[in-house]
């Protein structure tokens, strides 16, 4: 059980897929100018990370090492394949909103990067585990920015979210300030860039805190 | 004549793929450290995105349009990029062994430049024919390589100066990449698409 904490703790903070190892970066500044579309994006990637997961770590004995890059690749491509087939069908008009960047899953080096590192060695239900807290942990980045830049940038949250992700997410949808009269940068790709840098500082500034504290308590021990 | 320069200068400077369609960020981050590098990374990425749009323009004209199998086109277009990655570093090889010394490291990496897919798909949207294809792919490859150098250049300049120690390194080198993105939104005032 300890296992998957780990696991867990690992996707969603420590290693996460963002803020510490830096991939991901194209669908994460071009998506995320509201908090809907960084969501949208975000559960279209964690479901084909975890099902790339688990495919790999099925096959993980039949596949052969000299071949295996190609093997991973075409199998994502076939995911991200059906993923861009299921979004264009059922959820047209997010369809219509992340274009280009549902296929450029494919290309994105966190999907084959775990599958190379982690779930080629592991068991299923590991992998499986691996691939939902990456994913989780990137719609959390994708939202954490979609939604800085959505309030500052017109003082929504989650605006569309009905529209775009069915009618069952109205709840989502929040208006901050009334006639709130826009911060246009934020919408545009500098802002991504801007946001981007800032919440990668406040991660430092949590963990230096967290670091003091942590000293801190070992010196109170040593005390007593 | 015109047609062609607006196709080159749009997709170099107004649709400049890293700052304005948001592509191959991944290199524009990782491999900018330094002038020398950002330029090897360049040209091998305009080498293999020029050749990759007229490959794939090919593939999807004579074979995929052909036999109605549009559905197929991400995974076809992946195996194309792969394989051309692939053949580009044997040929490399052969045919010029200082090039691949400048070359060598970059190009495996390329395969997994969104920039290279990317465009391909874009420039099937976009309905060129092969020629505008082929500028158009060398143009965003021209811009790759121009944003990646003045990147590098501002990196360079950033490593030597004194930031605060929560924003040194990669917060400092985003808000940069910001300022740069919020330079080139000037060129969208070109009369280019």
């Amino acid at each position: 059980m300890n296992d998957y904490r780990g696991i867990f703790a690992d996707g969603l903070w420590n290693n996460n897929v963002v803020f510490a190892q830096m991939l991901a970066l194209c669908p994460l500044m071009a998506v995320t100018s509201t908090a809907t579309n960084g969501l949208g994006m975000g559960l279209a990637t964690t479901a084909v990370l975890l099902a790339s997961n688990v495919v790999v770590a099925s096959l993980r004995h039949w596949i052969a090492p000299e071949v295996r890059i190609p093997v991973y690749v075409l199998l994502i491509a076939s995911l991200v394949t059906l993923a861009d087939m299921a979004i264009n069908a059922w959820l047209h008009e997010l369809y219509k909103v992340l274009g280009l960047f549902i296929p450029l899953i494919v290309v994105n080096c966190c999907v084959l990067g775990r599958a190379e590192s982690f779930a080629s060695r592991q068991p299923v239900s590991a992998a499986a585990a691996d691939g939902l807290a990456m994913g989780l942990g990137l719609t959390l980045a994708l939202v954490m920015i979609g939604a800085c830049r959505e309030i500052l940038g017109s003082a929504t949250l989650f605006s569309h979210a009905s529209l775009l992700l069915g009618p069952a997410f109205t709840f989502l949808e929040i208006t901050l300030i009334e006639d709130y009269r826009g911060f246009l940068l934020m919408l545009l790709p500098p802002g991504g860039f801007l946001v981007l840098g800032f919440l990668l500082a406040g991660k430092r500034v949590i963990e230096r805190v967290a670091e003091k504290r942590e000293v801190k308590e070992e010196f109170h021990c040593s005390v007593q | 004549m015109r047609d062609y320069l607006f196709i080159l200068l749009g997709a170099a400077l107004v649709n400049n793929v890293v700052l304005v369609r948001f592509l191959g960020l991944c290199p524009f981050m990782g491999v900018s450290n330094k002038i020398d590098s950002a330029l090897g990374m360049g040209m091998a990425t305009t080498f293999v995105l020029t050749l990759a749009v007229a490959a794939s323009w090919l593939l999807e004209h004579y074979l995929l349009v052909p036999l109605d199998i549009e559905f197929l086109r991400i995974l076809a277009f992946i195996l194309v990029i792969a394989a051309l990655v692939q053949f580009t570093e044997m040929f490399v090889r052969k045919a010029s062994p200082t090039l691949h010394q400048m070359l060598g490291i970059y190009l495996p990496l390329i395969t997994t430049n969104c920039a290279v897919f990317g465009i391909a798909l874009l420039n099937v949207q976009q309905k060129y024919n092969f020629i505008s294809s082929l500028l158009y792919g060398f143009g965003s490859a021209l811009g790759f390589t121009l944003v990646m150098m003045l990147f590098a250049g501002i990196r360079e300049r950033l490593a030597m100066a004194n930031v605060p120690a929560t924003f040194a390194g990669a917060p400092i080198a985003f808000i940069a990449a910001g300022l740069l993105a919020l330079a080139f939104m000037g060129f969208a005032g070109l009369p280019v698409r």
